[in-house]
């Protein structure tokens, strides 16, 4: 809400300046966004008249002045403007006086000595472009600084109120609310009745009375709709943000910010029969104000008549029956719409007005009848007329009953203890009726507060009038327990630790992407779809972290950057239900970072393989399995505790070309919970016993997975069996094209003994038996 | 026979003058080898009469013992000198970098989402999470946003096709873990949410943290103190300025928005607090009985209070880091400065 600071002084003036109002008000929970001078600086300027302006003898589009500055003689001033003439009031920069960017002082201009310069409105800053002097009204005093005539000494305040605060949306309720907080004099506007000079009284019938609990009409007939807004009051709605139009709105208008009572006036003459509030049927529509023409649905309320509705309650008129330059009778409405009739009518529209902003938070009830009496002799002061009687149909208002506050449970919220005299002083400062009963006051809240209703509501309002800054920030006390430490969790940040210390850099993706991203990786793939995304691209939920692990390859590869390791620590997206949190990871380019001492060579397959043994800290159960998005030759699937945990492998050569990647990428993702789970160290006896090593060399098939003979190999090993690795794999001469060869590392050890050959030899037969049968690997002589 | 003083001149010139230690072993066996002139003399000795043998067998060890220890003396010289040879053929550039991988980073976000977690948990603030495709019901309904509220209209949420939505905030949380967890609770519920909201100071997906601390006795000033202890050390300013303005949440009351002196100018007014001097850092106050409600605590015997507050904000204060989208373009260039 914007609204001049000399309006708010007009009715409260403490005696603070403008920083410390600003301040107090931002204090009590009414922040002031933005201070703006209502004009830019200038000085000396005054109200001048143009005597005469006679061309410039040297000069075609100079004209040598006359002026009138309120001084003994007029004063010669050279102007270059076109439309100065004489007998206009324009305003006169003084020798002296300082514009934005120019100091104004006597010069001779093409011969001509020129004592000051008049001025446009963009020499003054008043507007950026001007095509001429500023023309001042003919009653505007000649001689008087310009500054004060215009008031321009004035700060627009901007405030930004939270939706409880209600009650502030208008300068009365500023008023009270700095008058409370400030304990300066409120003058709030006489209202005076307007006593009916015609008979005519609206018919009105109010049909939804739980939403419209209050709604007065009353029209005013021979109005001249076209007269001049007063200047003060045209210059206090421009400068709370509302563009002057036509009087009879601008009243409504000013009502609207002076009160907080939205008003509308309707061209009665296009009105027929009685007004009905009520709700809309279907299949109803309205032509708003703005011109869009809408589809009203069964909840929303509108103000009707004979030919149906004329206007959208408490959100804004039907362009068909407002107010316009030639309209002559006019009605009046003043209402109070419950703000569940109108909360979020007019977001659904894709509407926010001035007036559902306020309805939707609360207008104050008890009020409407003032507001219309205010408007009537605003419209009668400045358009004439004849008032009829207002109608009003009222039914249940909204009540406020009494709140009871116990003292020690203020206390207790508080954290400290409140003067109970000065909270039920400060209470009664907002308008509240305060009881004092022992430790507890009885609070009846006044009309125009919505958000007092529980006793929660009156302890925020003690502690805001107290000052928050006045309570006390104290360290709290609590028992010192200590917080669960699981050790067989690793924490996600301890995850992203290892990532990091393994060489990859963080990145955090939105969650949304690329529809194309989840197709392309998977056809099959139903991503959750946004209903309202912020652009197409953004519309999927994710259901892996490749997309935005790729995206991030591709950005850092248009900016030069050869060598990428990233990885995303983050959920994936389901359903509701099935949110899990994944790792994935992306390596691309060269192995190493360039330097001196190693040679360069791409990464493959195996180098992230090798990371991800590393942050498991033991070997993988990784199977051949085909994923869509990966080459099927270089791919894995992720198993532990007999499930699929996540996927391994190079992009697919398809995907490669349709990102535009010039090189191949290797990803991984899997469920990181699986990764964080570790088992608790547990301590076995040390050997003092010598261990044997036998390296054996197996011929296997080539498709056969060097996986499948290490398992077969570990599952026939005996006890003493401590390892059992792979140390070569050979392929070439001595083979045929379908041949293989692997060369296993056996070590053996016992912790009781010595190992005997034979024993040794055992244990080695028994592992090429098994190779034998459950691969069909044999020895290689 | 050779006089023994005549061969011991020539084996000390023949040492003095090996250059390697191969040449010395030359000369050492040319001496004292199997048929090393000395160990022929010695040999001669058998061939003595007897009386003149123990004379002779003197002189010849003598002899023997000065080419010993001339050996000895000159090998060791050798031996520094080869070793000194190696030592210089072996001198490594050492200003040359290092072998190796790189070093990975984390996300500034991260790090300072795990700042602010570890400052909490000095205070016995635990971590909890909640699901970012959330219900109506938790992310407004349960924290006293009814439907049509104008509090929803300032939250440009994100629907589901699904019917679901994008949490717009991490209070959610608060009311899940109420749900299953019993007071006592002191939670941070660090994580992503999202407002359909994308221009240059808001993108659509940020992430926050949420406390809360329900208990017997916790109160607005024990708020005021966790929070202002927080903002202290998090900048690592014990002097840093701080305020509390009465502000408007459904689901607290009182409700409060906490400011900072800025940090970037030291509260004499720049462009990054407008130049008021102040930044608005969280909003808090204390959990509204209607959310209890929703999650059974008594509310007359549990008094709880809550915040939430932005983390990228925190990191650009934190940081100096002056365009929010910078967060989520991922730019190498960028993220390594944190590394």
């Amino acid at each position: 809400m914007q609204f001049p600071e000399s309006w708010l002084r007009s009715l409260v003036n403490p005696a603070l300046d403008t920083a410390q109002l600003a301040h107090a008000l931002t204090m009590a929970g009414l922040e002031v966004e933005a201070l703006a001078p209502a004009a830019p600086a200038f000085s000396n300027v005054v109200v001048a008249e143009i005597l005469s302006a006679e061309k410039h003898p040297d000069a075609d589009r100079l004209r040598v002045c006359q002026v009138d500055v309120g001084e003994a003689a007029p004063v010669t001033i050279v102007c270059g403007a076109p439309n100065a003439a004489a007998g206009l009031k324009v305003p006169c920069a003084r020798p002296g006086a300082e514009l934005p960017g120019i100091e104004i002082k006597v010069a001779k201009v093409r011969g001509v000595e020129s004592f000051g310069m008049l001025c446009s409105t963009k020499e003054l800053g008043l507007e950026g472009a001007a095509d001429g002097l500023m023309v001042l009204p003919a009653d505007a005093p000649v001689g008087e600084d310009l500054r004060s005539w215009l008031n321009l000494n004035d700060t627009l305040i901007t405030l930004k109120l939270t939706p409880n605060r209600a009650d502030c949306l208008s300068l009365q309720g500023l008023a009270r609310e700095v008058g409370a907080i400030t304990g300066a004099e409120v003058r709030l506007p006489q209202i005076v009745e307007v006593a009916p000079s015609i008979q005519d009284a609206m018919p009105v019938q109010v049909m939804a009375s739980e939403a419209c609990p209050r709604y007065l009409a009353r029209m005013v007939r021979g109005i001249d709709a076209q007269a001049a807004t007063p200047r003060w009051m045209a210059q206090r709605l421009e400068r709370s943000g509302i563009r002057p139009l036509l009087a009879p709105i601008d009243i409504t208008n000013y009502v609207l910010l002076e009160l907080g009572q939205p008003m509308h006036a309707f061209a009665l003459s296009r009105l027929h029969g009685t007004i009905e509030v009520r709700l809309a049927r279907a299949g109803e529509t309205l032509k708003l104000l703005d011109g869009q023409v809408i589809e009203l649905a069964p909840d929303m309320l509108v103000i009707a008549d004979a030919g149906g509705p004329v206007a959208l309650a408490g959100i804004m008129g039907g362009q068909p029956t407002s107010v316009e330059r030639f309209s002559v009778d006019v009605m009046l409405e003043a209402a109070f719409f419950a703000p569940a009739a109108i909360a979020g009518r007019a977001r659904r529209l894709g509407l926010s007005t001035d007036s559902s902003h306020r309805f939707e938070r609360g207008v104050d009830f008890g009020a409407t009848r003032e507001a219309m009496e205010r408007a009537t002799q605003l419209l009668l002061d400045i358009c004439g007329g004849q008032p009829g009687p207002i109608t009003e149909a009222v039914a249940e208002l909204p009540r406020r009953a009494p709140i009871t506050l116990r003292l020690p449970r203020l206390t207790r919220v508080a954290g400290i203890e409140l003067d109970a005299d000065q909270v039920a002083r400060d209470l009664a400062a907002i308008g509240a009726e305060v009881e004092r009963q022992d430790d507890r006051l009885v609070v009846t809240p006044p009309s125009f507060r919505f958000d007092l209703a529980i006793e929660e509501d009156l302890i925020e309002e003690a502690v805001r009038l107290f000052g928050y800054d006045n309570i006390p920030a104290q360290p709290p006390a609590a028992p010192s327990r200590m917080l669960p430490q699981d050790e067989t969790v690793l924490a996600d940040d301890t995850l992203r630790q290892m990532m990091v210390d393994l060489d990859y850099q963080e990145v955090i993706t939105y969650s949304f992407v690329d529809p194309a991203w989840e197709a392309a990786f998977d056809a099959g793939a139903r991503p959750l779809l946004l209903a309202n995304p912020i652009a197409s691209q953004l519309s999927a939920m994710r259901t892996t972290l490749w997309g935005g692990l790729i995206e991030t390859l591709r950005h850092n590869l248009n900016r030069q950057q050869a060598r990428v390791r990233i990885f995303e620590l983050g959920r994936v997206y389901v359903s509701l239900a099935g949110q899990p949190m994944r790792l994935g990871g992306l390596i691309y380019g060269d192995a190493l970072p360039e330097q001196w001492g190693a040679p360069s060579r791409r990464v493959d397959f195996f180098d992230l393989k090798g990371d991800l043994e590393r942050l498991f800290g033991h070997a993988l159960d990784a199977r051949s399995g085909v994923h869509p998005a990966l080459h099927p030759g270089q791919c894995a699937e992720l198993w532990a505790d007999g499930r699929s945990i996540g996927w391994i492998g190079s992009l697919h050569p398809r995907l490669v070309q349709a990102f535009d990647l010039p090189a191949t990428p290797v990803l991984f993702e899997l469920d990181s919970l699986v990764l964080a789970r570790r088992s608790l160290p547990r301590y076995a006896t040390l050997s003092r016993f010598p261990q044997m090593q036998r390296d054996l060399a197996f011929v296997l098939d080539v498709h056969t997975p060097a996986g499948e003979l290490l398992a077969a190999l570990r599952e026939a090993a005996a006890d003493r069996v401590r390892s059992i690795e792979v140390f070569d794999d050979y392929r070439g001469k001595g083979m045929t094209e379908n041949q293989k060869s692997l060369a296993i590392r056996v070590v053996m050890q016992d912790t009781e003994r010595t190992l005997t050959d034979q024993e040794v030899d055992d244990a080695v037969q028994k592992l090429v038996d098994a190779a034998l049968r459950q691969c069909n690997a044999p020895l290689r002589v | 026979m050779r006089n023994p003083n005549e061969i011991v001149a020539d084996a000390l010139a023949a040492i003095q003058t090996s250059p390697d230690l191969p040449t010395l072993e030359q000369v050492k066996a040319a001496y004292l080898g199997k048929s090393g002139q000395i160990t022929e003399l010695l040999k001669s000795l058998g061939a003595m009469p007897a009386d003149a043998r123990k004379a002779a067998g003197a002189r010849i060890n003598e002899a023997k013992q000065a080419v010993e220890a001339a050996l000895k003396a000159r090998r060791e010289v050798l031996q520094e000198a080869e070793l000194d040879r190696h030592l210089t053929a072996e001198t490594l550039d050492v200003s040359l970098p290092g072998r190796g991988l790189g070093q990975g980073g984390l996300h500034p976000v991260s790090k300072t989402l795990a700042r602010i977690q570890a400052l909490f948990r000095t205070i016995g603030f635990e971590v909890a999470t909640g699901p970012e495709v959330e219900t109506d019901f938790y992310n407004f309904t349960a924290l006293n946003i009814p439907e049509d509220h104008p509090a929803r209209a300032m939250h440009d949420t994100f629907y589901l096709q699904s019917g679901e939505l994008l949490r717009t905030h991490t209070s959610p949380v608060q009311v899940r873990h109420m749900q299953t967890h019993q007071p006592p609770l002191r939670i941070i519920a660090p994580g992503r949410v999202y407002r359909c909201d994308s221009d240059v100071t808001h993108t659509p997906m940020f992430h926050q943290i949420e406390g809360l601390w329900v208990d017997e006795s916790v109160s607005f000033a024990d708020l005021k103190g966790v929070l202002a202890d927080f903002m202290r050390n998090f900048f690592e300013r014990d002097d840093l300025p701080v305020r509390f303005r009465p502000s408007f949440f459904p689901f607290t009351e009182p409700s409060a928005e906490m400011d900072i002196g800025c940090v970037m100018c030291g509260g004499e007014g720049c462009r990054v607090c407008s130049h008021t001097g102040w930044l608005e850092v969280l909003g808090c106050g204390m959990v509204h009985p209607n959310v209890f409600k929703h999650v059974d605590i008594d509310t007359e015997r549990f008094i709880g209070f809550a915040f939430g507050l932005g983390v990228e904000r925190l990191a650009m204060l934190r940081y100096g880091v002056d365009d929010l989208r910078l967060f989520f373009e991922n730019d190498l260039r960028f993220l390594k400065q944190f590394n």
